[in-house]
């Protein structure tokens, strides 16, 4: 009988510590299929983030390194440098990447270091137990902003790819969501595009990815997925920064 | 045979470290070891090697980590302020056990201090530093000599041991000239690396390089590890030196820049008929015991000096344990003691164990 639908290669066969509808799943999945379907993973070396994937290292098929709480662009640029011919990508959370670690990702951006950073936000802290993130929206309840996050008090949400898009040094930057199948699909072909992207020298890639969490939201996984459609998108616009035309 | 150079301390180090094939470095600048990454800067990109000036020390330190993780051998330098800031990668870098170098050129702390030469970094170096039960692997040059020698042996020691190797000098040691002998070839270590995350290849299963374990009974046990190890360095490792001991009335205690104004009070005091000797301990981790038993009965005192309030003093206490006198002297903030400093105090003890 033939095969139609299997595990990527790059997972391991392990049972996954996430929530119920957290999107993460679908998101290791994307990248584990990208890593198959360019028979990259002897090649490859991950970085895990700290955050709700800190232990993606045993999920992922591929050499992995588990990182400080947003060096991860700082550790994939150690590799990179290392091992030129190697692909080597980062997984991180926007507290990860976004709040402690921004100079990483800055410079790392900077100096279109050859790698391809795979961005979670899902506008809280997971791991901790949804405090404020520096993605958290306006008037978004979490447990540092019990009353709304108010931008007088705690300043506005950080949209990291018109950030960085204003850089000379990336070469793909995408923001992506994974709210229904379309945009999985899309989504992707994104994750693939920027393991491309570095995978002919071009420099860095991002693709941040809209996601959820249910948990820390006080939502049902469908009720989520509408959140990040009607709530998140809004603020966070999909589509392509840098590298439109770039055919890789 | 060899190459002999007149060169700056700091430049001596990178020269070192290339020559233990280093290919990797990375560092942010900060006085008084700059000298080091400019060396480094110009001298890697010929040799097919990676220089980066980091955006931070943070971030030069997880830079080594990662280069650290693919079984390089890397280096990163810096001084004390710029040595806090990477106190959070060395703990990640001991708890995840890999071998990399590092160099700190002391100076007067705390906060942004000065940066006149120091030893005020000793606990830091020594007692961990970062979070978490570990320690590194500290070498303390007093010569550029020794600092050449000792920067190649911190590459082999690393390997050896998967740890951080620390080679702990000052602004003196760092910005002095003095003639160094390199020889034609080093004594390079290969060690075999299967751990490292290089790629598997689709040869063997994943590699993972990790600090983190959830389960207190795992980490506990990778705990244990790790001490065992620090009890293998410190019987294997302790290296230093006994200079004059012989029938000595008090012997000082000193490392690095601090030891060669002890052998000047040394040869001060011989002319007045007084008869001093030195422990210099050269690994500061392991503290050098040994050195200490085998002189234990000569002395009626001991003398720790330090450019610093009397940090290694704790651990010559500790050696000691009551059985003799210890005192100390020591000057702060980027000043160093003199002869006159130290003769002082030397006089002061005698006086009182007539």
């Amino acid at each position: 009988m033939a095969i139609v639908f299997k595990a990527p290669n790059a997972l391991c066969d392990v049972p996954m510590h996430y929530c119920p509808g957290c999107t993460h799943g679908i998101a290791h999945r994307l990248v584990a299929e990208a890593i198959d379907e360019l028979g990259i993973e002897g090649k490859t070396i991950g970085i895990s983030p700290v955050g709700c994937a800190y232990n993606n290292y045993l999920y992922f098929n591929c050499d992995m390194i588990q990182a400080a709480h947003g060096r991860a662009p700082a550790v994939a640029t150690g590799v990179k440098r290392s091992l030129p011919e190697n692909i080597v990508f980062t997984y991180q959370g926007d507290g990860d990447l976004a709040a402690i670690g921004t100079a990483e990702i800055v410079h790392a951006a900077a100096r279109s270091e050859n790698i391809t950073v795979i961005f979670i936000n899902n506008t809280i802290y997971g791991m901790t137990s949804g405090q404020m993130a520096p993605t958290t929206l306006l008037g978004q309840v979490t447990t540092t902003t019990p009353y709304g996050r108010d931008a007088k008090y705690s300043g506005f949400p950080i949209r990291v790819c018109e950030m960085l898009s204003t850089l000379e040094g990336p070469a793909y930057i995408e923001r992506v969501s994974l709210h229904d199948i379309k945009n999985i699909k899309k989504a992707k072909a994104a994750v693939k595009k920027a393991f491309k992207v570095q995978m002919a020298g071009k420099g860095f890639s991002l693709v941040e990815i809209l996601s959820t969490c249910p948990t820390n939201w006080g939502l049902n996984p469908v009720e989520a997925m509408k959140r990040v459609e009607n709530e998140m998108i809004p603020h966070y616009p999909l589509g392509v920064f840098v590298g439109a035309d770039l055919e890789v | 045979m060899g190459q002999k150079l007149l060169m700056k301390g700091n430049e001596v180090i990178a020269e070192a470290a290339i020559r233990a094939g280093c290919r990797h470095y990375f560092g942010y600048p900060i006085t008084p070891q700059t000298e080091l990454m400019h060396y480094m800067a110009k001298k890697l990109p010929k040799i097919g090697g990676v220089f980066i000036q980091a955006e931070s020390e943070v971030a030069a330190i997880n830079m080594v980590y990662g280069a650290a993780s693919t079984g390089k051998r890397v280096l990163t330098s810096s001084s004390s302020p710029g040595i806090s800031l990477k106190q959070e990668g060395i703990s990640y870098i001991a708890g995840a056990q890999l071998p990399a170098v590092i160099v700190n050129i002391m100076r007067g702390g705390p906060g942004l201090g000065g940066i006149q030469p120091s030893q005020s970094d000793y606990f830091q170096a020594t007692k961990g530093g970062g979070h978490g039960d570990y320690h590194m692997v500290v070498l303390a040059p007093a010569s550029i000599q020794e600092l050449y020698e000792l920067t190649v042996e911190a590459f082999n020691i690393s390997d050896r041991y998967r740890i951080m190797t620390m080679i702990l000098g000052d602004g003196i040691l760092g910005q002095m000239m003095e003639v160094v002998n390199f020889r034609d070839e080093e004594k390079i270590e290969n060690y075999d690396k299967p751990w490292a995350t290089n790629g598997h290849g689709n040869k063997r299963e994943h590699n993972m390089i990790t600090s983190i374990h959830l389960d207190p009974a795992v980490l506990e046990q990778w705990n244990i590890g790790l001490q065992n190890k620090y009890k293998l360095i410190r019987e294997k490792e302790q290296r230093y030196e006994l200079y004059n001991c012989e029938d000595a009335e008090i012997i000082l205690v000193a490392y690095g820049t601090v030891s060669r104004v002890c052998k000047g009070v040394i040869k001060e005091a011989a002319e007045q008929g007084i008869k001093l000797g030195l422990i210099r301990p050269i690994t500061l981790f392991p503290f050098p015991v040994e050195a200490f038993e085998k002189v234990i009965d000569i002395p009626k005192a001991f003398l720790t000096v330090e450019m610093s309030s009397g940090q290694m003093l704790e651990d010559v206490m500790l050696t000691i344990n009551g059985r003799k006198p210890v005192y100390f002297t020591g000057r702060m903030g980027g000043m160093i003691p003199t002869v006159n400093n130290i003769m002082t105090k030397v006089m002061e003890i005698k006086e009182k164990h007539r």
